[in-house]
């Protein structure tokens, strides 16, 4: 059967009903978002029809700007602590048998599909005084009491990495594996070690796609609402806590709203980014 | 010397993936309600607490039928979208394959807060069924990618030998295209529904005032008084997972899945 273009407005039925949820409960609401964001904010919550960009102007504020660069930092430090802790990993795991591939790739998945608030429970019983890995630390002899570590930027930083590495390693797997595994070899059989032949050939190899996961995974990590909030302090919070914390604690749609837009433009901005740099891989 | 160093790294990310949930699972089985690591005696009781305490039955019967509904939902969107891709060639429709991908691919907080403005705005805020539109399309990404997959796997010959032997459009989709492209819809499905399982912020900004899943409930129990459930119930969610994907594994082509997902998403 080849493909062919509809015939009749009949062959459209399919698509029917997907494009209307899409668009009802997708677009519109994507539009109502904007809308709200330059909606004026009155007392107690509610707010009224306009056209205002005081909501955009408070982004002016030297409070806003600290909170933009620590996300954007944190970020940039998930992604990169991922990124070298997933690479040589994803790089060993192509090249093991495949039934040791399936079985971590189950427990990444299993991991990844781990609700923040678990992820956070997990890490901050794990730095904590009581149940915590000091005690294990103690028992061993190397501390001499047990403490909490966690509010710390360690533990949120920590706690991303947990949640954002499995994502890493399933977006660097398909690369890899189309990996020409000659390529290797070439290097191996002209005398490079392992370990060169990894930094020499695999890396370069793999350039484009090491960008393209690197601000992916940025991305990810830049949506992370919850671990700032779990294992941090207030000045550990995200763009995405403060996006939750005025929605729903603050009250103030509109602010929430204009910060979700300014967030889908700096993502945009970097899906973007992605695609020019995978455009250029492929024309490598 | 190669091999020692690749068992000594994947020991070292397996310890990193596996601690928390160790903590966790040794937490659980406190005796009595303290969250002390190791675990202080020896008691199943906090899983038993899951189903016998009301409010974490509630939590969870509330979770499972999010799960399985949304997952639905989303199947039913993504199916006769990424069939209509595969069998008609008609460029401006991949624009819905877009906005398929568009919700998993930004921040979740931008999808949350968009169908809470948008919920809110329609005047049907708190009801329970809202979440789980919200969640079908927030998830949708998931059986549109492992379908389109699907599809590109069906040897369009089939189809065509089928049309030959004078099956109409129905026929053919019954008994050629369904069965071929089941194990795509299952696989869907059981992403969907793992990760519905597990989603906490759309939930949250939906009906969060008026519905409790057990993501919300145990993040209540991190604000107002921690308990041993909230670690028996993470064990659970962490199993469910497990076999949930090891079924998939078992059943389909997992590496062959998430080869063709990830280069879907970039």
């Amino acid at each position: 059967m080849r493909r062919e273009p509809p015939q009749n407005i009949g062959d459209y039925a399919p698509l029917l009903f997907p494009a209307a949820m899409l668009t009802v409960f997708f677009v519109v609401p994507f539009g109502t978002m904007i809308a709200v964001s330059f909606f004026q904010r009155q007392q107690g919550g509610f707010y009224m029809p306009a056209f205002v960009f005081d909501n955009y102007g408070r982004f002016l504020s030297a409070f806003f700007g600290g909170v933009l660069g620590f996300s954007l930092m944190l970020a940039i430090a998930v992604a990169i602590c991922c990124v070298v802790l997933a690479l040589p990993f994803t790089y060993l795991l192509t090249r093991t048998a495949r039934s040791v591939q399936v079985i971590w790739l189950v427990a990444l998945l299993s991991v990844l599909s781990l609700s923040e608030v678990i992820i956070g429970f997990a890490w901050s019983t794990l730095f904590s005084r009581t149940a915590g890995i000091t005690n294990v630390l103690v028992a061993l002899g190397f501390m001499g009491e047990a403490k909490a570590l966690t509010p710390s930027f360690g533990a949120v930083l920590t706690g991303m990495v947990y949640q954002a590495l499995p994502y890493t390693v399933l977006v660097l797997f398909p690369a890899l594996v189309r990996l020409d595994p000659t390529l290797t070899e070439a290097a191996r059989t002209l005398g490079a070690s392992p370990i060169k032949a990894f930094f020499t050939v695999v890396v370069p190899a793999l350039r484009n796609t090491i960008t393209a996961t690197l601000i992916m995974v940025f991305i990810f990590a830049l949506g992370s609402y919850l671990l700032p909030q779990l294992l941090g302090r207030p000045q550990h919070w995200t763009l995405s806590v403060l996006i939750t914390d005025q929605a729903i604690y603050q009250s103030n749609m509109p602010f929430a709203a204009a910060m979700a837009v300014f967030l889908v433009l700096v993502t945009l901005g970097l899906v973007a980014l992605t695609v020019i740099a995978g455009r250029r891989g492929e024309a490598a | 010397m190669t091999s020692v160093f690749r068992r000594l790294y994947f020991f070292l990310i397996a310890l990193f993936l596996a601690l928390p949930l160790i903590v966790v699972a040794g937490v659980s089985v406190n005796q009595k309600q303290t969250l002390a690591f190791p675990p202080e005696g020896f008691s199943a009781s906090w899983y038993g607490e899951i189903f016998s305490n009301a409010e974490w039955r509630n939590a969870l019967a509330a979770s499972v039928t999010l799960a399985l509904l949304s997952a639905m939902l989303a199947v039913a969107i993504a199916l006769p979208l990424a069939w209509f891709l595969w069998r008609r060639v008609a460029p401006w429709a991949n624009i819905f394959q877009l906005l398929g991908v568009a919700p998993f691919t930004l921040p979740p907080v931008i999808t949350a807060l968009g169908m809470l403005t948008f919920w809110a705005t329609a005047g049907f805020y708190g009801q329970p069924w809202t979440a789980v539109v919200s969640h079908a399309i927030f998830f949708v990404t998931l059986p549109l990618v492992t379908l389109s997959l699907g599809f590109t796997s069906i040897d369009r010959s089939l189809v065509e030998a089928a049309a030959t032997m004078g099956a109409d459009e129905s026929a053919i989709f019954r008994t050629v295209v369904l069965p071929l492209i089941l194990p795509y819809i299952v696989s869907g499905y059981a992403f969907a529904f793992v990760l519905s399982l597990n989603e906490y912020i759309v939930a949250y900004m939906t009906v969060g005032f008026t519905m409790e899943t057990l993501p919300i409930k145990i993040f209540n129990a991190l604000r107002y008084g921690y308990t041993p459930t909230m670690a028996s119930v993470t064990v659970l969610f962490v199993a469910t997972a497990a076999v949930i994907f090891g079924l998939v594994a078992r059943f389909g082509d997992l590496p062959k899945l998430l080869g063709a997902m990830a280069s879907d998403e970039k």
